[in-house]
């Protein structure tokens, strides 16, 4: 019954079932598919209870959704994990070599292996960080690395996250609550732990402290509000590291840093790790109609005086059209090819690409250089003649902003119905911390599925759900 | 902490107290209106009064009916003080404050809101109201409950408690304000059935009833009364209870910060001034009086607080 | 020659201000042809916060305004020792580069008036031309204290035909960078040879040009930059290099005098 098509995770494309899926499957087996409903259903409680929810934009406040939750887990064997943390780690470290380059001498902008067009036209690219760096050297650190699936030894990174990348938390809460359900499951097989992350990101940031830093260094979490959409993910963050979580108008400069006011003055902060986009955190330095921003944040960060986690102007390192330099960047800051592959990408603002691209509409995914969430993008395969055609007058219109690639052949997991096990589409998301230390990859991530037959969208804005991803102790 | 940390938890408890307070108000209400023959929707005025609602409510629907009335006290989101809207404020505050939240507290107060939420969502029928009232109470305990057994005795907990019994103090004040001239000595000549009713009611309405009963036995009077639910320091709805618990959670604000700001003086002043003297000085000063400067001292002693902790900038 | 420069910035404020951050870039760097013997300034109303070096290498500091203060007064003071370099700044140093000074900016973009007057320059050679560009511009903007304003594009003050030097160091830096030229504001001191007490600061023009590098160009005072030019801080526009740019809430309205005062020791 399996879909020959594409390559599904436990069964494989032959239909015989996969080495890391094989505990699993015995226990599966011998479960009364109705307790398993009933767990779901439980599952769904918890994570309403929890407040495990996110708003959709453009929607009432009021509006608190779930993101669907599926039980069966997303296993991945410890081999294929040392391997895809190889190239994690390689990717990471050449996006720090490639900021810092940037934002500094911009050998790779004279070397012409990126065209300096590609910086100078981006919106993503700071200018006020030229020359500025940050302590330990460090841009971003914390990043989150999109990839899929297509084969049994085939992956491809979709997308860098390096400016603010969100869903740790629902790594972190799936494995509670698929804990708390199947204490069995977890007794037969090996798992390695996710759960140490919050940690990890507390000494990862204080690690990255300026060198005024007070011992142990102050770190906070700067929200833009409960009403932003990953709210939920920033509070709990604050609370898993036991670090306050503050907003802007808690904060001002005072004796020249940035201090967050308690209820006994204000006191100095060291490390910010910040949830608010570039553009809106110093209505002094930036975008002066801001209200979430502290206002000279940037000058304090510029005089050494702060750590701001992810560093400003890291967007233009995971901007969707430097993506296609990827392997080049890789392999000039690191001398070696890239172990990751990159899914091949037409640029729309060059000729030959955007005619390419027009010709095979129906065959592309399209994607709006600078968006996010699956917004604004098209799917050739299963867009309609309209939706095409539509597509092709915004594409025609502003070709520059456009990138198409591929439709990948996305790997599929089973989610559990009510008619048994069903092979959906998924991605996956591992988060990646960068500190003096080295390169943290927690073993683990965040599996986005479409939950929807046939569908190759996860994001959780287009109705998308996660699963636990569990990486075994082989 | 955070100023609008401790704002935001103070204005939780706050918001949960009169949560609690006003269902227990719609409560006595519904009971006068099946105990006494001769009740009529108009009695809904003094209750709404009570609970600082009659003004918006004459507002939006003019006459006093029964319906409207608990509709009003219950789910109306126009009325900031309905419980519907308190719980909702409650729960915005503790998102807000998550972080100085335990788990348990956080989830108490999260699943309070959605179960409220849910059985407010539809007008609720008098059959179904007093289930409904006691999933209100049912739900908010189970906050407190998990308030007193999983946090820490700390900051956290002293801005909790001191917006709890703020809320409280200025309750039972309302309460003893709106029938005050049923409590006065010369009402005790009177010794009408009438003023039996009213006099439970207000006992009633602050839970005191079996307590009263225990203090001073099946004799209900109204200097007792006043002096059970001003100045008895066993009563914890009373004044004087809410008062020194405030004045005590200040005190471990003071230890544990290391000063004591100007709030810690009108605290002071507070118990000083206004629960020191016997219940017959406080009648001679006169009750309505005597209340009025007590709700006026407790709201200069909040917005003290806000300033002396830095709720705001 | 020594120049002895004090600059004096004072604000005052209707009602009591209840914050403010300001950025000051007012402080002198050495170059060839310039060198800093001292300088410091001083506050009245602010605090010192800190300070760091932007992307142009300025000199910012950031200050905070005192709480209910109604006045700010900001006094900086040096000595400088300046040399003639007729107007050559030298070759572009520093972390931005130089494809960021061809950056149109929202003060600064193209449109008809801007392309009209570089059709009209007719000369071959590219410092000729920006010499021509730089005479067009004095000969359709008329120098009109008081007349523009600091919101103005640079197409604005083509439409209006007058402003001050601001106004014609961005039509300026519109038209070089249209034409191919690197190009950035300077804000600074010009020591008007006849007298000490000065109308105000002075801006002026620098293009890049292939072999000479950064040159200056005066348009106001149609000439290049010599002894008398104490470059203070460089942006994209003035927005970027002005003496005080900042935030403040309260103190409704507010009243600006500047006094500059530069004399040769």
């Amino acid at each position: 019954m399996q879909n020959a098509d594409y390559f599904d995770e436990m069964w494989g494309r032959e239909d015989s079932l996969r080495g890391p899926y094989k505990k699993f499957q015995s226990w599966f087996e011998n479960e009364d598919p109705a307790r398993l409903r009933s767990k779901q259903r439980e599952a769904k409680e918890v994570f309403r209870l929890t407040g495990i929810t996110f708003n959709v934009y453009g929607r009432s406040e009021a509006e608190e959704r779930l993101i669907p939750f599926d039980i069966v887990p997303r296993i991945i064997s410890g081999h294929e994990w040392q391997r895809l943390s190889r190239g994690i780690e390689q990717r990471v470290q050449a996006i720090n070599a490639f900021l810092h380059d940037i934002y500094h001498r911009q050998e790779i902008l004279r070397a012409g292996r990126v065209p300096a067009e590609m910086i100078a036209q981006n919106e993503a690219f700071l200018p006020q960080m030229l020359g500025v760096s940050p302590p330990s050297g460090i841009y971003t650190h914390i990043v989150g690395i999109d990839l899929v699936r297509t084969g049994d030894d085939e992956f491809y990174v979709l997308e860098d996250n390096a400016r603010t990348p969100s869903g740790v938390s629902y790594m972190l809460e799936n494995r509670e609550t698929m804990l708390g359900m199947f204490p069995e499951l977890f007794a037969k097989t090996r798992v390695r732990s996710v759960s140490n992350y919050p940690m990890q990101l507390q000494q990862s940031l204080a690690a990255c402290a300026p060198e005024m830093a007070t011992d142990p260094p102050t770190v906070a979490v700067l929200t833009p509000g409960s009403y932003n959409s990953a709210y939920y993910e920033h509070s709990f963050l604050a609370n898993q590291m036991g670090v306050e979580l503050v907003e802007g108008h808690d904060l001002r400069v005072v004796d020249g840093r940035v201090a967050m006011r308690t209820t006994q003055g204000y006191q100095p902060i060291d490390v910010l790790y910040r949830r608010v986009d570039d553009d809106f955190l110093d209505p002094l330095n930036f975008n002066p109609q801001s209200t979430l921003g502290v206002p000279g944040i940037l000058d304090v960060y510029r005089a050494g005086r702060i750590t701001i986690a992810n560093a400003p102007g890291t967007g233009i390192a995971d901007d969707k059209a430097i993506y296609s330099y990827m392997p080049d960047i890789v392999e000039f800051y690191t001398g070696e090819k890239a172990i990751l592959k990159n899914v091949p990408t037409w640029r729309c603002s060059e000729a030959d690409s955007l005619t390419y691209v027009l010709d095979n509409l129906a065959d592309l995914v399209v994607k709006e250089v600078h968006g996010s969430g699956g917004y604004g993008m098209l799917i050739g395969p299963t867009a309609s003649k309209r939706e095409i055609s539509d597509f092709r007058k915004k594409l025609q219109a502003k070709p520059a902003n456009y990138i198409a690639q591929p439709t990948l052949a996305l790997s599929t997991v089973p989610i559990f119905t009510k008619a048994g096990l069903a092979p959906r589409h998924v991605d996956l998301r591992p988060f990646v911390l960068v500190s003096p230390d080295g390169v943290r990859i927690t073993p683990g991530g965040l599996t986005r599925v479409a939950m929807k037959k046939g569908s190759l969208v996860v994001n959780s804005s287009q109705g998308g759900g996660t699963k636990d991803t569990w990486v075994l102790e082989d | 902490m955070l100023g609008k940390t401790a704002n935001g938890l103070f204005w939780m408890y706050r918001y949960l107290e009169r949560a609690e307070n006003n269902a227990r108000l719609i409560e006595t209400g519904q009971r006068i209106a099946l105990t006494r023959s001769a009740a009529t929707d108009d009695e809904w005025m003094p209750v709404m009064q009570t609970a600082g609602m009659q003004q918006g409510y004459s507002t939006k629907h003019g006459d006093v009916t029964k319906d409207s009335a608990v509709d009003w006290m219950l789910r109306d989101a126009e009325n900031p003080s309905s419980v519907r809207s308190t719980i909702e404020a409650a729960r915005q505050n503790a998102r807000m404050v998550r972080t100085a939240l335990t788990a348990e507290v956080w989830s108490a107060m999260n699943g309070c809101y959605i179960d409220v939420k849910q059985a407010l969502n539809r007008k609720v029928n008098e059959r179904d109201l007093p289930a409904v009232l006691g999933l209100i109470r049912q739900r908010t305990a189970l906050v407190r409950g998990a308030t007193h057994g999983t946090m820490l005795r700390n900051d956290v907990y002293d801005f909790a408690r001191i917006g709890t019994f703020l809320e409280r103090a200025d309750n039972t004040a309302r309460i003893l304000d709106t029938k005050y001239y049923v409590l006065l000595p010369s009402s005790m000549a009177v010794g009408s059935r009438l003023d039996n009713v009213q006099w439970e009611t207000i006992l009633r309405s602050v839970s005191a009833e079996g307590g009263y009963r225990m203090v001073y036995g099946q004799k209900i009077r109204p200097r007792e009364i006043s002096r059970f639910l001003i100045l008895d320091r066993r009563m914890p709805r009373s004044l004087n209870f809410c008062c020194s618990k405030i004045r005590d959670n200040l005190g471990y604000l003071a230890s544990d910060y290391g000063s004591k700001p100007a709030s810690h003086g009108l605290a002071d002043d507070l118990c000083r001034r206004f629960m020191s003297h016997g219940v017959d000085a406080i009648f001679d000063y006169g009750l309505h009086e005597y209340i009025q400067d007590v709700v006026g001292a407790l709201y200069e002693l909040g917005t003290q607080i806000e300033i002396d902790y830095r709720f705001f900038e | 020659m020594r120049l002895t420069i004090t600059h004096t910035t004072r604000y005052t404020f209707e009602a009591p201000v209840t914050y403010g951050l300001q950025q000051l870039r007012k402080t002198p760097k050495s170059y060839r042809a310039q060198s800093v013997i001292n300088w410091k300034t001083t506050l009245g109303g602010g605090k010192n916060e800190l300070s760091f070096e932007d992307f142009h290498r300025n000199t910012v500091q950031l200050i905070s305004l005192e709480p209910d203060i109604n006045e700010l007064i900001i006094r900086s003071e040096g000595e400088v020792e300046m040399t003639n370099t007729h107007g050559i700044v030298g070759p572009h140093s520093g972390h931005a580069p130089l494809w960021l000074f061809l950056r149109p900016t929202p003060l600064t973009k193209t449109g008809r008036a801007t392309r009209a007057l570089i059709n009209e320059i007719s000369a071959e050679d590219p410092l000729e031309r920006l010499h021509e560009l730089s005479r067009l511009i004095r000969d359709r903007v008329s120098y009109e204290v008081g007349a523009s304003e600091l919101s103005w594009t640079a197409e604005d003050v083509m439409a209006a035909g007058k402003g001050v030097c601001q106004d014609h160091t961005h039509v300026f830096l519109t038209c070089a960078r249209a034409m191919g030229h690197p190009a950035r504001y300077v804000s600074g001191f010009l020591m008007m040879d006849d007298r000490d007490h000065q109308d105000a600061t002075h801006a002026w023009a620098e293009a890049h040009l292939q072999g000479l590098g950064w040159v200056g160009f005066d348009i106001s005072n149609g000439i290049s930059p010599d002894m008398r030019y104490v470059r203070v801080a460089t942006g994209l526009d003035y927005l970027e290099a002005a003496p005080v740019t900042g935030m403040r809430i309260g103190g409704a309205s507010e009243n600006l005098s500047v006094a500059v005062k530069v004399a040769q020791q």
